[in-house]
């Protein structure tokens, strides 16, 4: 009778009864292996605030134990005035009554405040050190916009864990303890009923919705996963079924795979919420008990009706635990996604005295070869490079040739399987990560644009440039008109993920940035993509231009306009240098460079002569 | 926020659950009256047991209510979960049905997003919305009825008490709800801001490293995410309070009855039972509307899932682009070895006109390049052949029939598509090769493999033609995708083809293994290739430039120069 909660806006929602967790929308979510540590390891973050969730544990308690003390009181009144004793006999317990009443309110408020305080403070740890693990690793595989926001979600399971699990669950506990307890001051034979009807509603039960849940989930998951598929193919698909005359077969199916998950989530409500039935059954059948064994042992009649409804509200209390144990079972996937994180052992950052002399950026491939899964064929294949300092290069070549596996293993995102590459004469692998962005870098592929002012990311490059350099930067990049015309000029800010700028800003924002950066040896991965060929053409002259003399460029490009002013062109095939020279050489002779010029001429040409 | 508690489209739309929702409705009076018998009997034994006896019968009576509110809960999350898998699969069959019904034109672009997010996970937020928010809802009207009715006959100033306190609830949990919300919505911005910027971090992490700036960020992650948790808890100050008036109301209610009730029991004005009764059953009156109330908040997702749902199932196909199912018997279709002619053909959309008076033979054996802008109406001269499109006025007729009104699914059966980027199915990659053609012979499947230059690419699989492609085709890249478009085309073996730049996203080396693909399917067939890049003019024997809606054929002489090979 004191299950009731107000609403709760921070957190996800409560598991139910048919205990099957309602997943975040979006592709299905990757198998995590339920981990023993898991827990442990997020509940380590919250030490430094065990006394605030302590103090919230307690409150949730006195909450608890208010409204049991409430209705046992009021019975203890009702009962004891039905023997007509003088009025100033139950004046304590009409104050005891009216206090209660007001008190479990303002414990329940003050207990929420304090518990989301505590937890939230846990949480901007848990997040500081998820964001350190994730910078501290040298090489990063792409990640897609849903497993971000599955990290985020992620780190939401660390808040419910406390708040929906652990603190209601400790006070719950805590309550029953102390209603046995009390109940043993009055009788120790209704005590020992109370003592079993309380293990059964807080320990058997929450134990038997673990397994139902469980089992649930992972009869459900696999069909839902594939129900959501099925709905992708459907309407991504519409058109190439239609036209296949594949519709109605595919609606079949999918009509077939949701009637067969209808039937299961049937099937397992009948069981999922027997839990919830018998908790019901458990309290009435341990009041009933501890009346019958309360009146055996003699205990007076007043006693035995404060028994008896405590009793009732305790067993109540002690359910709470069923819908903590069943939050518990739905957060373990996002909480061992989130151990893992915080257990990772750093990643070892080789010990170097070698630190790279300020001149002499030499670089060299020396047989290198990069195989992203074993069996598949290498993206680079021995491939030998020198790049003397002060040398300008572009990389050229098929897509898939390795091009941005050239660059990834330059800017060391990518360890080479054998060989080396040498900057300076240093391996770049030796390099500490932090001191390599000093040597090799630029622009790299998928610039990110942050959701800060142009100014802001500008700095990225160089956090001490002058604003002349940013109009340098800007104005070789192409972007200082842009930024002039802004009301709020390098103050502006670009939207989420650099949403207020189009396609082809964003390319020249972060190639601004690149530039600003100047480091000696500058990659530019596709420094144009995204520009019509006239603004490509201009900002890849003038970006070049804009790099100071002595630095050495790495200009990896599909398209094979405007290079003719570059020292050397490297024509990658199958991870290999298939031709190398300048651009006038290239094209005089036969070979993949010669075809591919004479297409892409052909091409603008070509349409310059149909479309009048 | 302010949505109603219950859709009654629901009804009208899911018959089907018509019959949980009355049982429901049933059990919730049930539930009522076993309340009521429970705190009855337990009055009686508590009264007896004070003069130190006990009450067999009252006993019996107080195990047996209980019992039975055991079995009703069962019984009601039971129906409510019921309900919940029966609206969840009419409204998926709904959802999806749609698509067959209204064809690829409607579903395409966000509509798309939008509906394979609602018919796959979308809609399993109904579940705590059923089994959670509706019993609540039910037992949040019949109980606090029953109860008052009760406590009327026993003691009526309690009654008095009750009657004007409940109430309060709903409005105590409106007016502070709409505070709650102007005030989240005050912190909103600042909140998206913060809340965003640790998604912004870790998604930048890659150019953050690149500039060695990732470690000194650590620090501002902390910062802003403190500066998160800060105008959070400003936040919930409010939003808390709204629950500590709610529990207020209903614990002070007990003891605003209870203390009065206790003081005229020492007079004698009221029997034991009687005051227990009063006592036991005023909280239960309070209970179901609180619990409904704190469940609202976890059920909205579902609710606007199940808005989205029905008002998406019961959109009608735009005019413009005609019913194009094939439900209804049609006349049969023409074969493809006629002539295809565009009489007058004018495609209007909501904003623009695709096509303008178009009027145009193709003949058999025909290899038509179609050139133009993009979004000049190059790819709705494909989709009116398609059935995907129904022309606003004029006609388009195949051997002489008008393709309005024909079996579409047979007619298309004289076509084969190569679209600008096919969906691959989740499944083989020999079912996606047999799409609509699940039947085809092995040697027939390995012919389209050859044809479509695959074979390389399924002997570099790790199962060949069984391996399973993962969601929308991940493994496989454009041009490995486009082959198997080609493939399918093949395997059509139907004599019209209609290619929509299927070399568009192809880098060169890609583009040439598609192209002499491209070759060997169209020779000796009719095809329109809808073309970006002149190198596949070459495959073509006429020109015609679409532009502005208006088609114009070009000389042969005026192709430019052949491509280089």
């Amino acid at each position: 009778m004191t299950a009731g909660d107000g609403v709760t806006p921070v957190g996800r929602e409560p598991a139910g009864p048919t205990g099957v967790p309602v997943a975040p929308s979006g592709s299905p979510e990757p198998p995590a292996p339920a981990r023993p540590g898991a827990e442990r390891a997020v509940l380590r973050l919250a030490r430094p605030y065990l006394s605030r969730l302590l103090g919230a544990g307690l409150l949730a308690a006195a909450t608890e134990f208010a409204g049991l003390a409430l209705m046992a009181t009021a019975t203890w009144l009702l009962m004891s005035a039905a023997g007509r004793p003088p009025l100033d006999r139950l004046t304590v317990a009409i104050v005891a009554v009216r206090a209660l009443a007001v008190s479990r309110g303002v414990f329940r408020y003050t207990e929420r405040l304090a518990g989301h305080d505590a937890v939230l403070r846990m949480i901007t740890d848990v997040r500081a050190r998820v964001f350190a693990t994730l910078a501290a690793r040298r090489e990063t595989g792409r990640r897609t916009g849903d497993a971000l926001s599955r990290l985020v979600s992620d780190v939401e399971a660390a808040q419910d864990l406390l708040l929906r699990v652990l603190v209601p669950g400790a006070a719950a506990a805590l309550v029953s303890v102390l209603a046995v307890g009390v109940a043993a001051l009055i009788s120790p034979p209704a005590a020992g009923v109370l003592a079993i009807g309380l293990l059964v509603a807080g320990v058997a039960l929450p134990a038997l919705a673990t397994r139902i849940t469980r089992r649930a989930a992972d009869e459900v998951a696999p069909l839902r996963g594939a129900l959501a598929v099925d709905a992708v193919d459907l309407t991504h698909g519409a058109a190439d079924l239609a036209a296949f005359g594949a519709t109605g077969a595919a609606l079949a199916a999918a009509d077939e795979r949701a009637g067969r998950l209808a039937r299961l989530e049937r099937r397992l409500a009948a069981t999922g919420f027997a839990v919830d039935a018998l908790g019901v059954l458990v309290g009435g059948l341990t009041a009933a008990a501890v009346v019958v064994v309360a009146l055996r042992a003699g205990v007076g009649g007043v006693l035995v009706g404060v028994l008896a409804v405590g009793s009732l509200a305790a067993v109540e209390v002690a359910l709470a635990l069923v819908a903590a144990a069943r939050q518990r079972t739905q957060l373990r996937a996002g909480l061992a996604r989130v151990a893992d994180l915080l257990t990772e052992p750093p990643t070892a950052t080789p010990q170097t005295t070698a630190e790279p002399g300020t001149d002499g950026h030499d670089v060299r491939f020396s047989d290198v070869t990069v195989r992203y899964r074993a069996g598949a064929a290498p993206a680079l294949a021995g491939f030998d490079l020198d790049l003397p300092a002060g040398r300008r290069v572009a990389v050229v070549g098929p897509s898939g040739a390795g091009k941005s596996t050239l660059a990834a293993v330059l800017t060391g995102a990518v360890r080479p399987d054998t060989g080396r590459v040498t900057a300076g004469g240093v391996p770049v692998s030796e390099i500490p990560a932090e001191h390599l962005p000093r040597v090799v870098g630029g622009l790299l592929a998928e610039a990110y644009v942050f959701h800060a002012t142009v100014k802001e990311n500008l700095l990225l490059g160089r956090p001490d440039a002058t604003e002349a350099d940013l109009v340098d930067a800007t104005r070789a990049a192409g972007l200082l008109d842009w930024v002039r015309e802004q009301p709020d000029g390098w103050d502006t800010v670009v939207g989420e993920q650099g949403g207020q700028l189009s396609g082809g800003q964003r390319q020249r924002l972060a190639l601004a940035r690149a530039l600003l950066a100047a480091p000696p040896v500058l990659v530019l991965d596709e420094p144009t993509e995204g520009l019509d060929p006239a603004a490509a053409d201009a900002v890849l002259d003038s970006a070049l231009a804009a790099t100071p003399a002595g630095h050495s460029v790495v200009l990896i490009s599909h398209r094979l306009s405007g290079l003719a002013g570059l020292d050397e062109i490297v024509v990658l095939e199958g991870g290999r240098v298939g031709q190398r020279g300048r651009h006038d050489e290239l094209v005089a002779l036969p070979g993949w460079y010669r075809e591919q010029w004479l297409r892409q001429e052909a091409a603008e040409r070509g349409y310059l002569a149909i479309t009048p | 926020m302010n949505r109603r508690p219950f859709d009654p489209r629901l009804l009208r739309r899911v018959p089907a659950a018509r019959r949980d929702l009355a049982v429901l409705a049933v059990l919730g009076g049930l539930t009522a009256l076993l309340v009521i018998a429970q705190a009855t009997a337990l009055a009686t034994v508590l009264a007896t047991a004070f003069d130190g006896r006990l009450h067999r019968p009252a006993l019996a009576g107080f195990v047996a209510a209980v019992a039975g509110r055991a079995l009703v809960s069962w019984a009601q999350g039971t129906v409510a979960a019921r309900a919940a898998a029966t609206v969840k699969a009419a409204l998926r069959a709904d959802l999806l049905g749609a698509v067959g019904r209204h064809g690829p034109t409607w579903v395409a672009g966000q509509r798309a997003g939008q509906l394979a997010t609602l018919a796959g996970r979308g809609l399993d937020a109904l579940d705590p919305y059923f089994t959670g928010y509706l019993p609540q809802l039910v037992l949040s009207v019949t109980v606090p009825v029953a109860v008052l009715a009760r406590i009327v006959f026993a003691d009526w100033s309690s009654a008095l008490i009750i009657a004007l306190t409940i109430p309060l609830i709903p409005i105590f949990g409106a007016l502070l709800g709409w505070q709650a919300q102007a005030a989240t919505e005050r912190q909103w911005r600042r909140l998206s801001l913060l809340g965003g910027h640790f998604l912004d971090m870790v998604a930048g992490l890659p150019t953050l490293r690149a500039f060695g700036r990732s470690k000194g960020q650590v620090d501002v992650v902390r910062r802003m995410a403190d500066g998160h948790r800060q105008a959070t808890m400003k936040t919930l100050r409010i939003a808390f309070l709204s629950a500590l008036v709610l529990e207020l109301v209903a614990t002070l209610s007990v003891a605003l009855v209870a203390v009065p009730v206790g003081i005229r029991l020492l007079g004698g004005g009221l029997t034991l039972s009687t005051a227990l009764l009063v006592l036991l059953l005023t909280p239960e009156a309070y209970l179901p509307l609180r619990a409904a109330g704190s469940r609202f908040h976890a059920s909205m997702e579902g609710l606007t899932a199940l808005d989205e749902a029905l008002t998406l199932s019961a959109t009608d196909a735009p005019a413009t682009t005609g019913p194009v199912t094939a439900a209804e018997p049609r006349r049969p279709a023409p074969a493809g070895r006629g002539e295809i002619r565009f009489e007058g053909v004018t495609v209007a959309y909501d904003r623009t006109t695709a096509l303008r008076d178009v009027t145009l033979t193709i003949r058999p054996g025909d290899r038509v390049a179609i050139i133009g802008p993009s979004g000049a109406g190059k790819s709705t001269l494909l989709n009116l052949l398609l059935g995907f499109v129904a022309p606003t006025s004029g006609r388009v007729t195949a051997d002489g029939v008008d393709l309005s009104g024909v079996d579409l699914d047979a007619w298309r059966r004289e076509l084969a598509w190569v679209p600008q980027r096919a969906h691959l199915f989740a499944g083989s990659l020999a079912d996606n090769i047999r799409l609509g053609a699940p039947d085809t012979p092995d040697a027939a499947l390995a012919a389209a493999v050859t044809g479509a230059a695959l074979d390389e690419v399924v002997d570099a699989l790790p199962d060949g033609l069984d391996t399973r492609l993962g969601e929308r085709g991940h493994g496989l890249s454009s041009g490995q995708r486009q082959r198997v478009a080609l493939a399918r085309a093949f395997l059509r073996d139907a004599p019209v083809v209609l290619l929509d730049e299927p070399t568009a996203r192809l880098d060169s080396a890609s583009e040439a293994v598609v192209l002499d693909a491209t070759r060997r399917l169209v020779a000796g067939r009719t095809a329109l290739l809808v073309a970006h890049r002149p190198a596949l003019l070459a495959a073509a024997d006429r020109i015609l430039r679409v532009e502005d809606g208006r088609v114009t054929e070009l000389h042969a002489t005026a192709t430019g120069p052949a491509v280089p090979r």
